[in-house]
């Protein structure tokens, strides 16, 4: 006979990619403090992302960044009653092991952090945690499912306030899929191997011409425009960063993002939050960056 | 028939999916003009702070309300029942809902996403257990005395109706198993 305890999981693909399932259409916010959650959450986010910095301060900051201080993480957790996200660096599976143990919802094995380890990303697989993993390509968004990610966000490239990396990567990602819909199964023996990528899924995307898991956008978005154009383009939520509590009036922006979200099919809608928004955060040239934060990862 | 899947936020499209997949026509329900032509309608689920917070900012609350109150059905999973409930335990201050629902529901409690659980559930409406998806899922509390409890786990109720409102505190589009839609389709035609 079975006990109650045999017949109830926890840790299941099927709840990891569930929470991510939940998240779809909605706004994520990068938060340094409790203040900064609250107003994240009254403005309607689905989740915050708890960090120390956001990416515009480290990369201005440079040298190496690491996971937040769990203080910090535990403080917004007890602020907030919506989803808490924290990053562990790329490979460093103490920190993500760390970061499960206070209970955060989701891990976001992040290049915005300093990698740790430059073969390997963290075994996710291990985790009762989902994991959330960057890409720039559809070969690096196979390889991070295939280690047992549940959700992979573009990665574009954080803290510029500039839309075009996020657009590159996501038009790559899904322009892909679209060429892998119409290949023939020997092709796709040729296209698991040009993309590094294992068979299995590779077929499996061909077959529901999407990944196995949502996909969301991040990396760049700074107005309500920015998040209805990578949502027209194919992203199912937005990750925004220094975007708004690096403008002149984030609650306002928080607000209208998560408005053109939801809205953002309609232009009258769009246009209507995206009044007297204020300043939105500076922006950088891609080219003119010391360093690319897409790049790390592999 | 024609169902309305209300699309602000959450798992909308894996409604619309099941709902199309037993010969529905349906639909995503994003503003009041959205609603004129639903037979019923989906309440999903997804973040219930952020859906309060749209229904609100998109004048859709009275609406939606107004039009369940007129009669059309309603399926309400996990965030969608929060929404529907009389009484929210751990919701935000001020945070809106329809109340078209007699039940006090606790959000999040059976804590964090580590704690999100796949278990067999007890349903009335079939022999065989259903295979439960709960995720950062609420417990119902308390019940009013017009609701028909359909579905229990640990002693909470988890699966209601009270007429032609259906609820669940899990995710059955989720689960690959149509029996609640089925269902719920089913009563909804009557």
């Amino acid at each position: 006979m079975s006990s109650e305890s045999d017949r109830h999981h926890t840790g299941t693909v099927r709840v990891k990619r569930g929470l991510a399932e939940m998240l779809r259409g909605g706004v994520i916010m990068d938060v340094v403090d409790a203040d900064q959650a609250r107003i994240a959450q009254d403005a309607g986010a689905v989740a915050v992302m708890a960090l120390e910095r956001v990416p515009s301060d480290i990369r201005r900051d440079g040298g190496v960044a690491r996971m937040s201080d769990p203080s910090m993480i535990e403080n917004i957790q007890a602020t907030v009653t919506i989803p808490v996200m924290a990053k562990c660096r790329i490979g460093h599976f103490a920190e993500a092991q760390i970061l499960e143990s206070l209970g955060v919802d989701y891990i976001d094995e992040s290049e915005v952090l300093t990698p740790a380890d430059e073969a390997h990303h963290v075994d996710k697989w291990a985790f009762t945690t989902p994991f959330v993993c960057g890409a720039t390509n559809l070969g690096e968004a196979l390889r991070r499912i295939s280690e047992g990610a549940c959700m992979i966000r573009s990665k574009g490239e954080a803290g510029t306030g500039n839309i075009v990396e996020a657009v590159r990567h996501l038009r790559s990602i899904l322009g892909t899929i679209r060429s892998l819909t119409v290949a023939d199964e020997s092709e796709l023996f040729v296209w698991a191997k040009e993309l590094r990528a294992p068979l299995e899924l590779v077929q499996e995307v061909a077959r529901l011409g999407e990944l196995p898991v949502p996909m969301f956008c991040a990396g760049g978005i700074a107005t309500p425009a920015d998040a209805s154009l990578v949502l027209q383009l194919g992203a199912q939520a937005v990750f925004v960063g220094s975007g708004i509590f690096k403008s002149s009036d984030p609650a306002s922006r928080a607000k209208a993002i998560v408005e053109a979200t939801t809205h953002y099919r309609e232009p009258a809608i769009v246009a209507k939050v995206s009044r007297g928004l204020g300043e939105a955060m500076p922006g950088e040239e891609i080219a003119g960056l010391e360093t690319r934060l897409s790049e790390r990862g592999w | 028939m024609k169902v309305g899947v209300l699309a602000l936020q959450g798992a909308f499209r894996e409604q619309r999916e099941v709902f199309a997949a037993l010969g529905c026509e349906a639909f995503e329900v994003r503003s009041a003009r959205d609603l004129a032509a639903t037979d019923a309608l989906v309440l999903p689920g997804g973040e219930s702070t952020a859906i309060a917070h749209l229904l609100r900012t998109g004048d859709l609350l009275d609406p939606l309300k107004e039009r369940i109150e007129a009669g059309v059905p309603v399926l309400a999973t996990c965030a969608g029942l929060i929404i529907s409930a009389r009484e929210v335990v751990g919701g935000l201050k001020g945070q809106v809902g329809l109340d078209i629902l007699d039940v006090t529901v606790k959000r999040n409690a059976y804590g964090n996403q580590q704690q999100s659980f796949e278990a067999p559930i007890d349903i009335s409406i079939s022999p065989d257990p259903f295979p439960g998806v709960f995720i950062r899922a609420p417990v119902i509390e308390r019940v009013g005395d017009d609701i028909e409890v359909l579905g229990a786990h640990d002693g909470s109720p988890v699966l209601v109706r009270a007429g032609k409102v259906w609820a669940s505190t899990f995710h059955p589009e989720l689960s690959g198993d149509l029996r609640i839609h089925q269902a719920f389709i089913q009563s909804a035609s009557e």
